[in-house]
């Protein structure tokens, strides 16, 4: 191993992603399983036809204390948490004073605490966000001591219930603590597919036990990220540090269902100011799906071009979507070409190649709303 | 015929004066899943180590290089259609393209097969 490769960190379930013969690579700091002997593409169809267990456990897990860690958290989120009734999970985002994204994150209301998934490359500075920022209002603890899967697929609370029967009447974007093989978990009918499933949090070192056991069902298959990327691209949710970053506000990221009428109104949270004038006046531009006609995949940082030939924008996710049976991408483009339907031009590889903007997700979401 | 290899991970087989070239099976398990190819159209002048087809997979995109110089004679339609082909024969029906040679002298700079076996071997 190189030195870069030692200096990586891993995760509970290393040792069993080489027994299952994955391809390891560098990931935020991890070495994560990008694919197993199966391959990509039939991961992929896998976890859209039956189900799929992903180790997610590179991402950071938080718990947020104090006498109302609602609204201290309201204070760096335009997510209505406050609202967000006990055993509920939500979709949210850190903003900085621009309106930019800082970080964006799932919170569930656990009752006496508040539960943060993050992403695994921002995990530290979120922290270090939430510490400086909430200083005195609420105390902050990274659970380094906890692994995260998810389970994911049409089968998933088949399997699941076969283990945790009261998993199957979760409704989506809920909360349950809970035994899993005498062990407690913690899980959240939740995941970055588009397909029905659970996030699963537990101990570290019950993890490996449950991903075996999890395994051992036979609709289920390791899954890694090079299909956790085509699955969540088909189901057109957003990857931090490509879709969306400190550049672009929840406006021009098409997030603003994560911005309810309630915080519209009353601001409180970092960026308001621009943020409200874009909700207002609109924003200069706008992500989008863009469908690139063909088989070719346009791949992130393609430039975009209006009919004119005028560079409008760029891809920002694209690749092939293995259930879409073609090329998907989205992208962000000026206003006037936000459109769908509207006709743009792709250059790859130096050649133009004709695209649409298309609606997202690609292929239909299918959570469990009860 | 002879066939050999590039440290590009293509392969060239060469049957009188005509080149039929393509990317080897180890470089097919490294690319992953192909779902495109984009190859020469007949006519096309290639330059050796020169940029001659494009593969992508699910993961990304990668270049083929021309392994010797000459003039395009034929490209496999049957890849276009089915790019798939490069993961499951790409030694044999997953071909990419046929070159009329220009100078044969250039194949004596390629691997042969166990040269290339411990190229791969020793790189990887």
């Amino acid at each position: 191993m190189t030195e870069a490769a030692t200096a990586l960190k891993t995760t509970p379930l290393h040792a069993l992603h080489v027994e299952l013969g994955a391809r390891m690579v560098p990931f935020a700091g991890y070495d994560m399983p990008v694919q197993y002997p199966l391959g990509i593409l039939k991961e992929h169809q896998h976890t859209r036809e039956k189900a799929g267990l992903f180790d997610v456990s590179h991402m950071g897990q938080v718990r947020l204390t104090g006498v109302d860690p609602a609204a201290a958290l309201e204070t760096l989120v335009p997510g209505d948490i406050k609202g967000l009734a006990q055993g509920r999970m939500r979709y949210t985002l850190f903003l900085n004073e621009q309106g930019g994204i800082l970080d964006d994150l799932m919170v569930t209301n656990a009752g006496d605490h508040l539960f943060l998934v993050v992403n695994a490359a921002c995990k530290e500075q979120d922290v270090a966000h939430l510490r400086e920022k909430l200083a005195g209002k609420a105390e902050v603890e990274l659970l380094d001591d906890l692994a995260l899967m998810a389970l994911q697929g049409p089968m998933a609370a088949e399997v699941m219930a076969r283990f945790v029967p009261e998993a199957a009447t979760m409704k989506f974007m809920s909360y349950l603590s809970a035994t899993f093989k005498g062990v407690p978990v913690i899980l959240t009918r939740s995941g970055y597919t588009g397909e029905d499933g659970y996030e699963i949090s537990c101990d570290k070192a019950d993890a490996e036990m449950i991903a075996r056991a999890l395994l051992g069902e036979s609709e289920v298959e390791a899954i890694g990220l090079g299909a956790r990327d085509s699955l969540r691209l088909e189901a057109g949710l957003c990857l931090y540090g490509h879709d969306i970053d400190t550049t672009t506000t929840p406006v021009e990221g098409a997030l603003e269902w994560t911005l309810p009428k309630r915080r519209r109104a009353e601001g409180g949270f970092p960026g308001y100011d621009i943020i409200h004038r874009q909700l207002t006046e609109g924003a200069a531009r706008r992500r989008v799906g863009i469908q690139p006609e063909g088989r070719q995949p346009a791949r992130e940082h393609t430039e975009i071009q209006d009919a004119n030939g005028t560079v409008i924008g760029e891809i920002t996710s694209g690749g092939f979507g293995p259930t879409a049976g073609a090329p998907v991408a989205m992208g962000y483009v000026d206003i006037a070409n936000s459109a769908v339907g509207t006709s743009l031009t792709l250059v790859v590889r130096g050649k133009p190649l004709p695209a649409r903007v298309a609606a997202t997700p690609f292929v239909p979401q299918r959570y469990y709303r009860g | 015929m002879t066939k050999k290899f590039t440290k590009d991970h293509e392969w060239v087989q060469v049957d009188g004066d005509v080149a039929t070239v393509g990317v080897t099976d180890f470089a097919q398990s490294q690319l992953g899943d192909v779902v495109f190819v984009e190859l020469p159209d007949a006519g096309r002048v290639l330059e050796k180590g020169k940029e001659a087809a494009v593969v992508e997979s699910v993961k990304a995109a990668s270049d083929v290089y021309a392994p010797v110089s000459g003039t395009v004679v034929e490209a496999n339609q049957a890849l276009v259609d089915d790019p798939s082909m490069v993961n499951s024969a790409a030694e044999t029906e997953g071909w990419f393209f046929k070159l009329q040679l220009k100078d044969a002298s250039e194949l004596d700079g390629l691997m042969d097969e166990a040269a290339y076996k411990a190229f791969v071997e020793e790189s990887h």
